[in-house]
């Protein structure tokens, strides 16, 4: 079952063939509280990464209040995603549809694109788009007589992972440097130029239309469980098939390992596998056996099913190298903000690197843990987290590779 | 230095199309860097003026977000992923490839202005790694036979070429 890379339209044309916007003329004969059921039925949460319901992110916007905005979070950045960049490569117009859907059910009238700054390409794949879509009169003033008007600007990003995390995303937006804003009030309240404001993923956004031609029920039917619909995982490391895959909620990892992404590469063998994107927890390769790929077994095994970014980590890989580019990645991508997290990081970094090189001390475990777990939850946004979930998480399963550090004799290192 | 009669065109083109004069900050420095490949002080404050942007939410600004730089780099302006995928793909190997090829170092831009390189975070391209960047361009799948390859064709080319 694929929904989003199901058939691929580089262009408006190709898309229309398809069956694309379609759906924004359903949705123009349907009542916005009406869409927003919709997608509260279909049980879609964001797949940027947190999983919140969309439909009930989408019911916190004043009916009655004017000036809202509607953002589509396409900063991707979280190391082993790179989904987003697919999807705007191989369908962009599915964006676009979906954001028009999603504007006329809050009641906005401007939309904004925030894509990351390296994505120069895909930015414009996407202004493109729009033109294309404001030619068919699909955006603008008085969308297909409808009495709707939408607009959508691109906005580029600069370098900073921060604007991932919606507020900071929303600074940078107003041009100002990506620092999370204090919550409450939430964006859905005070949000971009102080408007009430929605901010999605782009892989949310572009599974809208197929909800609202198909309905939500037929939506929550396909996956597992809670875990409703399909996912986009972005899959890195040694594996015969790296790539982008589409595959329903609810599949077993093995699974889809071993049949779709070919298993291991010759002579690479399986120690460890980042489910969701380099913030989560990491499974060994035995617990990853267990899992399937859906919000509830990754939370039970202790793990997040996050942006959906995998990366396989094999056996010949030092966990402690690894947990260093981790946290070399989070020290440097901090705002500065918050004192856990800006100095957490950064005495992370400093331990790991410390005992990467073999002067190391048995009490950093221990330290590294503990920083750790003082940095989780005290800040503003989830940065901290975001580093501190690996650390623990690493050192508790792989304690045996750090021993070796500190006794100076890695197997793995000594290149 | 970027000519300023060409920064307020198009300053005042984008201000036109947005909220305020803040909001055009990010595109703006993008537009000042993709002439040199960098930003200079007196840009920045000739930005500030028109704007009337204080000079000290530009200079935050230009500081906070990575892909500004703020001091010369090469006409090609290489930049190699350092984070995990590329980094289990061989991304340490191709950058001492670099670095011996144009004799500098990470950090370092070529005498002759031709060459910069530096390392850089998850570009997003972790399925096609190792991932390098050059300007604006991405070269996936690298392998050290590629990266000599596309080296020696980037120092064939003209050598009078601009950004």
């Amino acid at each position: 079952m694929k929904i989003l890379l199901d058939k691929i339209s580089f262009d408006i044309e190709t898309y229309i063939r398809n069956g694309g916007y379609l759906a924004i003329k359903k949705a123009f004969s349907m009542k916005p509280a009406e869409i927003i059921e919709e997608v509260k039925t279909s049980n879609l949460r964001g797949r940027g990464g947190a999983g919140f319901p969309t439909g009930l992110k989408w019911s916190f916007i004043p009916a009655d209040k004017k000036n809202k905005y509607l953002v589509c979070n396409s900063d991707e950045s979280e190391p082993g995603t790179f989904k987003d960049r697919e999807l705007i490569n191989k369908n962009p117009h599915s964006l676009l549809e979906g954001m028009i859907i999603a504007a006329y059910a809050i009641g906005a009238n401007e939309g904004y694109i925030y894509i990351r700054g390296e994505f120069a390409k895909e930015a414009r794949i996407l202004e493109k788009a729009i033109y294309e879509a404001k030619k068919k009169w699909f955006l603008g003033e008085n969308i297909l007589k409808s009495g709707f008007s939408f607009n959508i600007k691109v906005v580029r990003g600069a370098g900073a992972y921060i604007c991932g995390e919606e507020t900071a995303l929303l600074e940078s937006i107003e041009g100002k440097k990506g620092q999370p804003r204090l919550k409450p009030p939430f964006p859905a309240i005070v949000g971009l130029y102080g408007g009430p404001t929605v901010i999605n993923n782009v892989e949310t956004l572009a599974t809208v239309p197929w909800i609202i031609l198909n309905g939500g029920k037929a939506y929550s039917a396909i996956g597992k469980g809670k875990s409703s619909g399909t996912k986009l995982f972005s899959v890195s490391g040694p594996v015969k098939k790296p790539g982008v895959y589409e595959i329903e909620l609810g599949t077993p990892f093995k699974d889809f390992f071993e049949n779709q992404l070919g298993g291991m590469k010759e002579g690479e063998r399986l120690k460890a596998v980042i489910p969701g994107g380099s913030s989560v927890p990491v499974l060994t390769a035995e617990e990853a056996m267990k899992v399937t790929l859906d919000y509830e077994s990754l939370q039970s095994a202790g793990t997040m099913l996050g942006s959906g970014g995998m990366i396989i980590i094999p056996e010949r890989q030092c966990m402690v190298e690894a947990l260093w580019i981790l946290a070399r990645f989070y020290h440097h991508e901090s705002c500065g903000q918050c004192t856990p997290c800006r100095e957490g990081t950064g005495w992370i970094e400093g331990i790991l690197k410390r005992i990467l090189q073999g002067k190391g001390k048995r009490e950093d475990l221990n330290n590294a843990k503990e920083i750790a777990q003082n940095m989780m939850g005290k800040t503003i946004c989830p940065l901290a987290d975001a580093l501190a979930m690996p650390v623990i998480s690493y050192i508790n399963k792989f304690e045996k590779e750090f021993v070796y550090h500190l006794e100076g004799k890695c197997p793995l290192c000594q290149k | 230095m970027m000519s300023e009669e060409k920064i307020k065109k198009e300053y005042e083109r984008i201000e036109s199309l947005s909220k305020n004069p803040q909001s055009t900050l990010l595109a703006m420095l993008h537009f000042i860097q993709k002439e040199k490949g960098f930003i200079t002080e007196q840009d920045a404050e000739y930005l500030s003026s028109i704007s009337k942007i204080p000079y000290s939410k530009v200079k935050a600004v230009m500081t906070f977000y990575t892909m500004y730089n703020l001091k010369k780099t090469g006409i090609h302006h290489i930049q190699i992923c350092r984070n995990l995928s590329c980094h289990m793909a061989g991304a340490p190997a191709l950058k001492k490839i670099i670095e011996n090829e144009l004799s500098i170092k990470e950090g370092e831009v070529t005498p002759d202005g031709l060459f910069s390189l530096t390392e850089v975070e998850c570009l997003g391209s972790c399925g096609t790694a190792p991932v390098i960047m050059i300007n604006e361009t991405y070269h996936e799948n690298m392998n050290e036979e590629k990266l000599k390859a596309l080296l020696k064709e980037l120092k064939e080319k003209n050598e009078n070429t601009t950004r």
